[in-house]
Protein backbone atom coordinates (compact mmCIF):
# COMPACT_ATOMS: atom_id res chain seq x y z
CA UNK A 1 0.00 0.00 0.00
CA UNK A 2 1.43 3.39 -1.27
CA UNK A 3 0.34 6.76 0.03
CA UNK A 4 -2.05 8.45 -2.43
CA UNK A 5 -1.89 12.01 -2.26
CA UNK A 6 -4.89 12.63 -0.29
CA UNK A 7 -2.91 10.91 2.45
CA UNK A 8 -1.34 12.42 5.58
CA UNK A 9 -0.49 9.23 7.28
CA UNK A 10 -0.40 5.80 6.32
CA UNK A 11 0.12 3.18 9.11
CA UNK A 12 0.47 -0.49 7.94
CA UNK A 13 1.37 -3.50 9.90
CA UNK A 14 2.49 -2.01 13.06
CA UNK A 15 3.56 -4.13 15.77
CA UNK A 16 4.72 -3.05 19.24
CA UNK A 17 5.62 -4.85 22.47
CA UNK A 18 7.49 -4.15 25.33
CA UNK A 19 10.26 -6.19 27.01
CA UNK A 20 10.81 -5.45 30.45
CA UNK A 21 14.81 -6.90 31.28
CA UNK A 22 14.53 -5.43 34.88
CA UNK A 23 11.88 -8.01 35.43
CA UNK A 24 13.05 -11.32 33.85
CA UNK A 25 12.18 -10.28 30.52
CA UNK A 26 9.12 -10.22 30.63
CA UNK A 27 7.17 -9.78 27.10
CA UNK A 28 4.15 -7.31 26.74
CA UNK A 29 2.59 -7.60 23.28
CA UNK A 30 0.74 -3.94 23.48
CA UNK A 31 -0.61 -4.09 19.57
CA UNK A 32 -0.29 -6.24 16.63
CA UNK A 33 -0.90 -5.77 12.74
CA UNK A 34 -2.34 -1.94 13.03
CA UNK A 35 -3.47 -0.88 10.04
CA UNK A 36 -5.17 2.62 9.17
CA UNK A 37 -4.71 5.50 7.19
CA UNK A 38 -5.57 9.43 7.87
CA UNK A 39 -6.31 11.96 4.99
CA UNK A 40 -5.82 15.74 4.91
CA UNK A 41 -9.02 17.54 7.07
CA UNK A 42 -10.04 14.33 8.13
CA UNK A 43 -10.23 13.80 11.80
CA UNK A 44 -9.78 9.91 12.76
CA UNK A 45 -10.29 8.74 16.56
CA UNK A 46 -9.19 5.65 18.41
CA UNK A 47 -11.82 3.71 19.99
CA UNK A 48 -11.60 0.62 22.63
CA UNK A 49 -11.31 0.10 25.72
CA UNK A 50 -8.64 1.27 28.26
CA UNK A 51 -5.50 -0.52 28.20
CA UNK A 52 -6.28 -1.84 24.24
CA UNK A 53 -2.66 0.44 23.15
CA UNK A 54 -4.47 3.59 22.07
CA UNK A 55 -1.83 6.19 24.05
CA UNK A 56 0.97 3.58 22.52
CA UNK A 57 -0.18 3.55 19.30
CA UNK A 58 0.01 7.67 18.86
CA UNK A 59 3.52 7.42 20.91
CA UNK A 60 4.72 5.40 18.03
CA UNK A 61 3.20 7.58 15.25
CA UNK A 62 4.65 10.38 17.28
CA UNK A 63 8.13 8.42 17.42
CA UNK A 64 8.26 8.50 20.85
CA UNK A 65 7.64 4.87 21.44
CA UNK A 66 9.62 2.66 19.08
CA UNK A 67 8.31 -0.54 16.84
CA UNK A 68 8.73 -3.79 15.91
CA UNK A 69 7.32 -4.53 13.23
CA UNK A 70 5.49 -2.16 10.32
CA UNK A 71 5.74 1.02 8.66
CA UNK A 72 4.37 4.51 9.64
CA UNK A 73 4.45 6.35 6.31
CA UNK A 74 4.02 10.52 6.90
CA UNK A 75 3.37 12.60 3.99
CA UNK A 76 6.27 15.60 4.75
CA UNK A 77 6.59 18.32 2.70
CA UNK A 78 7.14 16.65 -0.73
CA UNK A 79 8.36 13.21 0.33
CA UNK A 80 7.26 10.44 2.15
CA UNK A 81 9.06 9.53 5.31
CA UNK A 82 8.98 6.22 6.99
CA UNK A 83 9.07 6.93 10.97
CA UNK A 84 9.19 3.49 12.24
CA UNK A 85 12.87 3.70 10.52
CA UNK A 86 13.72 7.49 10.36
CA UNK A 87 16.76 8.59 11.45
CA UNK A 88 16.43 10.65 14.55
CA UNK A 89 17.34 14.06 13.06
CA UNK A 90 14.61 13.81 10.15
CA UNK A 91 12.13 12.80 13.07
CA UNK A 92 12.96 15.76 14.53
CA UNK A 93 12.55 17.78 11.62
CA UNK A 94 9.28 16.49 11.07
CA UNK A 95 7.87 17.27 14.29
CA UNK A 96 8.77 21.17 13.71
CA UNK A 97 7.62 21.20 10.48
CA UNK A 98 4.70 17.67 9.93
CA UNK A 99 3.15 17.07 13.09
CA UNK A 100 2.46 18.09 16.43
CA UNK A 101 1.64 16.18 19.29
CA UNK A 102 -0.96 16.97 22.33
CA UNK A 103 -0.06 14.37 25.11
CA UNK A 104 -2.49 14.32 28.23
CA UNK A 105 -0.24 15.99 30.75
CA UNK A 106 1.95 19.03 30.47
CA UNK A 107 5.41 18.19 30.49
CA UNK A 108 6.16 21.13 32.49
CA UNK A 109 9.62 23.16 31.81
CA UNK A 110 10.96 24.88 35.06
CA UNK A 111 10.60 28.64 34.92
CA UNK A 112 9.35 29.49 31.50
CA UNK A 113 6.05 30.93 31.33
CA UNK A 114 2.86 30.18 29.98
CA UNK A 115 3.20 32.55 26.74
CA UNK A 116 6.68 31.59 26.19
CA UNK A 117 6.28 27.80 26.04
CA UNK A 118 3.73 28.65 23.42
CA UNK A 119 5.22 31.63 21.63
CA UNK A 120 8.54 28.60 21.13
CA UNK A 121 6.35 26.14 19.61
CA UNK A 122 5.45 29.05 17.17
CA UNK A 123 8.88 29.63 16.46
CA UNK A 124 9.22 26.35 15.66
CA UNK A 125 6.96 26.89 12.79
CA UNK A 126 9.44 29.08 11.57
CA UNK A 127 7.29 32.45 12.67
CA UNK A 128 9.63 35.54 14.07
CA UNK A 129 9.95 36.71 17.44
CA UNK A 130 7.03 39.46 17.76
CA UNK A 131 4.53 36.91 15.61
CA UNK A 132 5.10 34.10 17.12
CA UNK A 133 3.95 35.43 20.75
CA UNK A 134 1.24 37.48 19.25
CA UNK A 135 0.12 33.86 17.76
CA UNK A 136 0.37 32.34 21.70
CA UNK A 137 -1.86 35.52 23.02
CA UNK A 138 -4.44 34.42 20.58
CA UNK A 139 -4.27 31.19 21.49
CA UNK A 140 -4.29 31.45 25.59
CA UNK A 141 -7.10 33.99 24.61
CA UNK A 142 -9.35 31.62 22.82
CA UNK A 143 -8.52 28.94 25.37
CA UNK A 144 -9.82 31.24 28.19
CA UNK A 145 -6.64 31.34 29.98
CA UNK A 146 -6.75 34.64 32.35
CA UNK A 147 -3.61 36.70 31.20
CA UNK A 148 -2.36 37.51 34.44
CA UNK A 149 -1.46 33.62 34.33
CA UNK A 150 0.19 34.18 30.99
CA UNK A 151 3.27 35.24 32.60
CA UNK A 152 4.04 32.42 34.97
CA UNK A 153 5.29 29.18 34.45
CA UNK A 154 2.78 26.56 34.29
CA UNK A 155 3.75 24.52 36.70
CA UNK A 156 1.29 25.61 40.06
CA UNK A 157 -1.37 25.92 37.37
CA UNK A 158 -4.63 23.75 37.79
CA UNK A 159 -4.86 20.74 35.78
CA UNK A 160 -7.41 22.22 33.04
CA UNK A 161 -5.15 25.49 33.07
CA UNK A 162 -2.20 23.28 32.17
CA UNK A 163 -4.11 21.09 29.54
CA UNK A 164 -5.17 24.71 27.80
CA UNK A 165 -1.48 25.72 27.93
CA UNK A 166 -0.49 22.40 26.52
CA UNK A 167 -3.51 22.86 23.81
CA UNK A 168 -2.23 26.20 22.78
CA UNK A 169 1.48 25.09 22.06
CA UNK A 170 0.00 22.49 20.35
CA UNK A 171 -1.56 25.06 17.61
CA UNK A 172 0.93 27.14 17.84
CA UNK A 173 2.52 25.25 14.91
CA UNK A 174 1.26 24.86 11.14
CA UNK A 175 1.26 21.07 11.54
CA UNK A 176 -0.46 19.11 8.52
CA UNK A 177 -1.12 16.08 11.17
CA UNK A 178 -1.93 16.84 15.09
CA UNK A 179 -1.57 13.78 17.35
CA UNK A 180 -3.92 14.52 20.35
CA UNK A 181 -4.21 12.11 23.32
CA UNK A 182 -7.62 13.03 25.10
CA UNK A 183 -6.95 16.87 24.93
CA UNK A 184 -10.80 17.99 26.29
CA UNK A 185 -10.57 15.34 29.33
CA UNK A 186 -10.16 17.80 32.23
CA UNK A 187 -11.90 20.67 30.73
CA UNK A 188 -15.19 22.35 31.52
CA UNK A 189 -17.60 22.94 28.24
CA UNK A 190 -16.93 26.06 27.58
CA UNK A 191 -13.29 25.12 27.16
CA UNK A 192 -14.38 21.68 25.19
CA UNK A 193 -16.60 23.92 22.98
CA UNK A 194 -13.29 26.40 21.95
CA UNK A 195 -11.08 22.77 21.14
CA UNK A 196 -13.48 22.00 19.24
CA UNK A 197 -13.60 25.01 17.72
CA UNK A 198 -10.17 25.13 16.97
CA UNK A 199 -9.96 21.59 15.43
CA UNK A 200 -12.81 22.67 13.05
CA UNK A 201 -10.91 25.64 11.70
CA UNK A 202 -7.66 23.85 11.25
CA UNK A 203 -9.29 20.93 9.46
CA UNK A 204 -11.39 23.65 7.07
CA UNK A 205 -7.91 24.69 6.35
CA UNK A 206 -6.58 20.83 5.29
CA UNK A 207 -4.88 19.16 8.70
CA UNK A 208 -5.39 16.03 9.62
CA UNK A 209 -6.13 14.62 13.02
CA UNK A 210 -5.04 11.35 14.53
CA UNK A 211 -7.01 11.48 18.29
CA UNK A 212 -8.34 9.61 21.65
CA UNK A 213 -11.16 11.48 23.31
CA UNK A 214 -12.52 10.15 26.62
CA UNK A 215 -15.89 11.87 25.82
CA UNK A 216 -18.36 10.60 23.91
CA UNK A 217 -20.27 13.84 22.60
CA UNK A 218 -17.20 15.30 21.37
CA UNK A 219 -16.32 11.86 19.80
CA UNK A 220 -19.60 11.84 17.86
CA UNK A 221 -19.10 15.65 16.85
CA UNK A 222 -15.50 14.94 15.43
CA UNK A 223 -15.04 11.71 13.99
CA UNK A 224 -14.81 11.32 10.74
CA UNK A 225 -14.14 7.37 11.50
CA UNK A 226 -13.28 5.60 14.54
CA UNK A 227 -11.08 2.88 14.50
CA UNK A 228 -11.56 0.76 16.96
CA UNK A 229 -8.04 -0.57 18.40
CA UNK A 230 -8.68 -3.98 20.24
CA UNK A 231 -9.02 -5.01 16.27
CA UNK A 232 -5.23 -4.95 16.52
CA UNK A 233 -5.05 -7.10 20.13
CA UNK A 234 -1.92 -8.75 19.70
CA UNK A 235 -2.94 -12.79 19.94
CA UNK A 236 -0.96 -14.30 22.83
CA UNK A 237 1.98 -16.69 22.46
CA UNK A 238 1.87 -19.58 22.46
CA UNK B 1 19.58 16.21 4.23
CA UNK B 2 23.00 18.76 4.57
CA UNK B 3 26.36 17.51 5.29
CA UNK B 4 26.79 16.96 8.91
CA UNK B 5 28.93 18.90 10.92
CA UNK B 6 30.75 16.54 13.24
CA UNK B 7 31.29 13.20 11.96
CA UNK B 8 33.41 10.64 14.68
CA UNK B 9 34.21 6.50 13.12
CA UNK B 10 35.62 4.03 15.21
CA UNK B 11 36.82 6.00 18.19
CA UNK B 12 38.84 4.27 20.15
CA UNK B 13 41.05 4.57 23.69
CA UNK B 14 42.80 2.74 26.25
CA UNK B 15 44.36 2.83 29.35
CA UNK B 16 46.60 0.36 29.99
CA UNK B 17 44.34 -2.48 30.70
CA UNK B 18 41.16 -0.60 30.48
CA UNK B 19 39.24 0.26 27.68
CA UNK B 20 37.55 3.30 27.88
CA UNK B 21 35.98 3.85 24.51
CA UNK B 22 35.15 0.64 21.92
CA UNK B 23 34.65 1.55 18.08
CA UNK B 24 31.99 4.59 19.01
CA UNK B 25 30.82 6.47 15.80
CA UNK B 26 27.64 8.99 14.89
CA UNK B 27 27.17 11.80 13.24
CA UNK B 28 26.23 15.89 14.50
CA UNK B 29 24.05 17.95 12.43
CA UNK B 30 24.04 21.60 12.61
CA UNK B 31 21.76 22.74 15.25
CA UNK B 32 21.51 19.46 16.97
CA UNK B 33 21.86 19.02 20.29
CA UNK B 34 23.30 15.33 21.51
CA UNK B 35 23.65 13.82 24.69
CA UNK B 36 25.94 11.40 26.29
CA UNK B 37 24.70 9.59 28.85
CA UNK B 38 25.87 6.88 31.46
CA UNK B 39 27.33 6.39 34.78
CA UNK B 40 30.77 7.06 36.23
CA UNK B 41 33.68 5.23 34.30
CA UNK B 42 31.24 4.90 31.31
CA UNK B 43 33.38 6.18 29.44
CA UNK B 44 31.56 9.16 28.16
CA UNK B 45 34.15 12.27 28.91
CA UNK B 46 37.02 10.27 27.22
CA UNK B 47 34.68 10.31 24.00
CA UNK B 48 33.95 13.65 24.79
CA UNK B 49 37.33 14.76 25.07
CA UNK B 50 38.50 12.83 22.27
CA UNK B 51 35.77 14.45 19.89
CA UNK B 52 36.63 17.96 21.05
CA UNK B 53 40.76 17.66 20.33
CA UNK B 54 41.20 17.61 24.11
CA UNK B 55 42.39 14.14 23.73
CA UNK B 56 44.11 12.11 20.71
CA UNK B 57 41.47 8.55 19.81
CA UNK B 58 43.97 5.13 19.66
CA UNK B 59 41.94 4.58 16.46
CA UNK B 60 39.26 5.81 14.50
CA UNK B 61 38.62 9.52 13.63
CA UNK B 62 36.66 12.76 13.95
CA UNK B 63 35.90 15.09 10.99
CA UNK B 64 34.79 18.44 11.07
CA UNK B 65 33.04 21.03 8.34
CA UNK B 66 35.17 24.04 9.03
CA UNK B 67 33.25 27.37 8.20
CA UNK B 68 34.40 27.39 4.94
CA UNK B 69 33.01 24.33 4.55
CA UNK B 70 36.01 21.73 3.86
CA UNK B 71 35.35 18.61 6.01
CA UNK B 72 38.36 18.05 7.46
CA UNK B 73 40.12 15.09 9.56
CA UNK B 74 40.65 16.94 13.55
CA UNK B 75 44.38 14.96 13.54
CA UNK B 76 45.22 16.65 10.66
CA UNK B 77 44.67 20.22 11.66
CA UNK B 78 47.79 22.24 11.97
CA UNK B 79 48.12 23.27 15.83
CA UNK B 80 47.20 26.85 14.58
CA UNK B 81 44.34 25.55 12.78
CA UNK B 82 43.12 23.58 16.09
CA UNK B 83 43.79 26.40 18.15
CA UNK B 84 41.73 28.97 15.84
CA UNK B 85 38.70 26.54 15.63
CA UNK B 86 38.55 25.75 19.39
CA UNK B 87 38.45 29.99 20.35
CA UNK B 88 35.85 30.41 17.45
CA UNK B 89 33.85 27.81 15.95
CA UNK B 90 33.65 26.01 19.51
CA UNK B 91 33.15 26.43 22.75
CA UNK B 92 33.61 24.19 25.92
CA UNK B 93 31.62 24.54 29.04
CA UNK B 94 33.37 22.66 32.26
CA UNK B 95 31.89 21.62 35.20
CA UNK B 96 34.13 23.30 36.94
CA UNK B 97 33.76 26.49 35.77
CA UNK B 98 37.62 27.23 37.28
CA UNK B 99 39.15 25.04 34.62
CA UNK B 100 37.25 27.34 32.14
CA UNK B 101 37.96 31.12 33.65
CA UNK B 102 40.73 32.74 34.13
CA UNK B 103 40.33 33.17 37.91
CA UNK B 104 42.68 36.02 38.45
CA UNK B 105 41.13 38.32 35.41
CA UNK B 106 38.17 40.47 35.57
CA UNK B 107 34.78 39.24 34.39
CA UNK B 108 34.99 41.25 31.65
CA UNK B 109 38.69 40.01 31.01
CA UNK B 110 36.98 36.94 30.53
CA UNK B 111 34.64 37.59 27.82
CA UNK B 112 36.76 39.91 26.03
CA UNK B 113 40.05 37.18 25.97
CA UNK B 114 38.22 35.33 22.91
CA UNK B 115 37.55 38.37 20.79
CA UNK B 116 41.34 39.63 21.30
CA UNK B 117 42.39 36.11 20.14
CA UNK B 118 40.52 36.87 16.91
CA UNK B 119 42.27 40.06 17.02
CA UNK B 120 39.85 42.54 17.70
CA UNK B 121 41.99 45.14 19.39
CA UNK B 122 38.94 47.50 20.36
CA UNK B 123 38.47 48.19 24.07
CA UNK B 124 35.82 49.62 24.43
CA UNK B 125 34.27 47.53 21.57
CA UNK B 126 35.15 44.54 23.44
CA UNK B 127 34.19 46.19 26.39
CA UNK B 128 30.59 47.08 24.82
CA UNK B 129 30.12 43.23 24.26
CA UNK B 130 31.57 41.58 27.41
CA UNK B 131 28.64 43.91 29.05
CA UNK B 132 25.98 43.04 26.60
CA UNK B 133 27.31 38.98 27.36
CA UNK B 134 26.84 39.19 31.10
CA UNK B 135 23.45 40.81 30.49
CA UNK B 136 22.30 37.91 28.59
CA UNK B 137 23.98 35.36 30.96
CA UNK B 138 22.11 37.18 33.65
CA UNK B 139 25.15 39.00 36.00
CA UNK B 140 24.30 42.24 37.14
CA UNK B 141 26.16 44.84 34.91
CA UNK B 142 28.01 45.79 38.18
CA UNK B 143 29.90 42.54 38.32
CA UNK B 144 31.85 43.64 35.00
CA UNK B 145 35.31 44.27 36.48
CA UNK B 146 35.04 41.81 39.46
CA UNK B 147 36.84 38.63 39.54
CA UNK B 148 35.04 35.56 39.56
CA UNK B 149 36.46 34.37 42.66
CA UNK B 150 34.02 36.55 44.22
CA UNK B 151 31.28 34.90 42.37
CA UNK B 152 29.18 32.37 43.31
CA UNK B 153 28.83 28.42 41.82
CA UNK B 154 26.11 29.81 39.47
CA UNK B 155 27.29 32.88 38.33
CA UNK B 156 30.25 31.14 37.44
CA UNK B 157 28.67 28.90 35.17
CA UNK B 158 27.31 31.83 33.53
CA UNK B 159 30.27 33.41 33.12
CA UNK B 160 31.91 30.53 31.54
CA UNK B 161 28.98 30.03 29.36
CA UNK B 162 29.46 34.01 28.31
CA UNK B 163 32.63 33.51 27.50
CA UNK B 164 32.47 31.07 25.13
CA UNK B 165 29.63 32.08 23.03
CA UNK B 166 31.06 35.22 22.39
CA UNK B 167 32.19 34.72 19.10
CA UNK B 168 29.46 32.67 18.10
CA UNK B 169 30.55 29.17 18.09
CA UNK B 170 28.40 26.59 15.79
CA UNK B 171 29.09 23.96 18.40
CA UNK B 172 29.91 23.76 21.95
CA UNK B 173 31.28 20.55 24.28
CA UNK B 174 29.43 20.16 27.87
CA UNK B 175 30.84 18.32 30.71
CA UNK B 176 28.08 18.32 33.09
CA UNK B 177 27.22 21.92 33.06
CA UNK B 178 25.22 21.92 36.34
CA UNK B 179 27.31 19.48 38.17
CA UNK B 180 27.43 20.45 41.40
CA UNK B 181 25.40 23.34 41.87
CA UNK B 182 22.15 23.42 44.42
CA UNK B 183 18.91 22.58 42.59
CA UNK B 184 17.49 26.12 42.55
CA UNK B 185 20.36 27.04 40.24
CA UNK B 186 20.54 24.37 38.14
CA UNK B 187 16.89 24.96 36.90
CA UNK B 188 18.06 28.55 36.04
CA UNK B 189 21.21 27.47 34.52
CA UNK B 190 19.26 24.91 32.37
CA UNK B 191 16.33 27.35 31.36
CA UNK B 192 19.20 29.76 29.98
CA UNK B 193 21.26 26.75 28.47
CA UNK B 194 18.11 25.60 26.66
CA UNK B 195 17.47 29.38 25.42
CA UNK B 196 21.08 30.22 24.01
CA UNK B 197 20.95 26.91 21.99
CA UNK B 198 17.72 27.66 20.29
CA UNK B 199 18.24 31.50 19.70
CA UNK B 200 21.81 30.77 18.27
CA UNK B 201 21.30 27.70 17.11
CA UNK B 202 23.89 25.83 18.07
CA UNK B 203 24.98 22.35 18.07
CA UNK B 204 25.85 20.65 21.31
CA UNK B 205 27.49 17.90 22.58
CA UNK B 206 26.81 17.41 26.21
CA UNK B 207 27.83 14.94 28.54
CA UNK B 208 25.59 14.11 31.66
CA UNK B 209 25.06 11.66 34.23
CA UNK B 210 21.18 13.38 35.32
CA UNK B 211 18.74 12.12 32.80
CA UNK B 212 16.63 14.88 33.33
CA UNK B 213 19.07 17.37 32.23
CA UNK B 214 19.67 15.56 28.95
CA UNK B 215 15.80 15.68 28.86
CA UNK B 216 15.41 19.35 28.32
CA UNK B 217 18.70 19.96 26.60
CA UNK B 218 18.99 17.13 24.03
CA UNK B 219 17.17 16.15 20.64
CA UNK B 220 19.14 13.21 20.80
CA UNK B 221 20.83 10.58 23.30
CA UNK B 222 23.84 7.99 23.47
CA UNK B 223 23.69 5.94 26.45
CA UNK B 224 27.23 4.36 27.36
CA UNK B 225 28.46 1.02 29.31
CA UNK B 226 31.83 0.18 29.67
CA UNK B 227 33.00 2.02 26.67
CA UNK B 228 30.22 1.07 24.09
CA UNK B 229 27.29 2.88 23.28
CA UNK B 230 24.47 0.27 24.09
CA UNK B 231 21.74 2.32 23.08
CA UNK B 232 21.14 5.72 20.98
CA UNK B 233 17.96 7.62 19.40
CA UNK B 234 16.00 10.40 19.86
CA UNK B 235 15.93 11.84 23.44
CA UNK B 236 12.19 11.34 24.26
CA UNK B 237 12.09 7.64 22.91
CA UNK B 238 14.73 6.41 24.57
CA UNK B 239 14.17 7.48 27.97
CA UNK B 240 10.38 6.73 27.60
CA UNK B 241 10.75 3.41 25.54
CA UNK B 242 14.26 2.33 26.59
CA UNK B 243 15.28 -0.82 25.07
CA UNK B 244 18.18 -1.75 26.21
CA UNK B 245 18.49 -3.93 29.52
CA UNK B 246 20.76 -1.06 31.33
CA UNK B 247 18.95 1.87 29.65
CA UNK B 248 16.20 0.30 31.34
CA UNK B 249 18.13 0.53 34.72
CA UNK B 250 19.19 3.69 34.13
CA UNK B 251 15.63 5.03 33.49
CA UNK B 252 13.83 3.08 36.34
CA UNK B 253 16.17 4.04 39.02
CA UNK B 254 15.84 8.16 38.62
CA UNK B 255 13.29 9.04 41.43
CA UNK B 256 10.38 11.21 40.13
CA UNK B 257 10.37 14.41 41.88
Amino acid sequence: MTPSAQDLLVVEALAKRFTLHLHGGADLPVVANVDFRVGRGECVVLGGPSGAGKSSILKIVYGNYGCDAGRILLADGGRVLDIAGAHPHEVILARRRTMGYVSQFLRVIPRVSSLDIVAAAARDAGLGAAEAKARAAALLQRLNLPERLWSLPPATFSGGEQQRVNIARGFAGEHALLILDEPTASLDAGNREAVIALIGERRAQGAGFLAIFHDDDVRARLADRIVDVSRFAPREAA
Amino acid sequence: MSAPLLVARGLGKRFGAVTACRDIGFELEEGEALAIVGESGSGKTTLLHMIAGLMTPDSGEVRYRLRDGAMRDLATLSEAERRALMRTDWGFVHQDAARGLRMNVSAGGNIGERLMALGDRHYGRIRQSAAQWLERVEIPIGRLDDSPATYSGGMRQRLQIARNLVTAPRLVFMDEPTGGLDVSVQARLLDLIRTLISEMGLAVVLVTHDLSVARLLSNRILVMKQGEVIESGLTDRVLDDPRAPYTQLLVSSVLAA
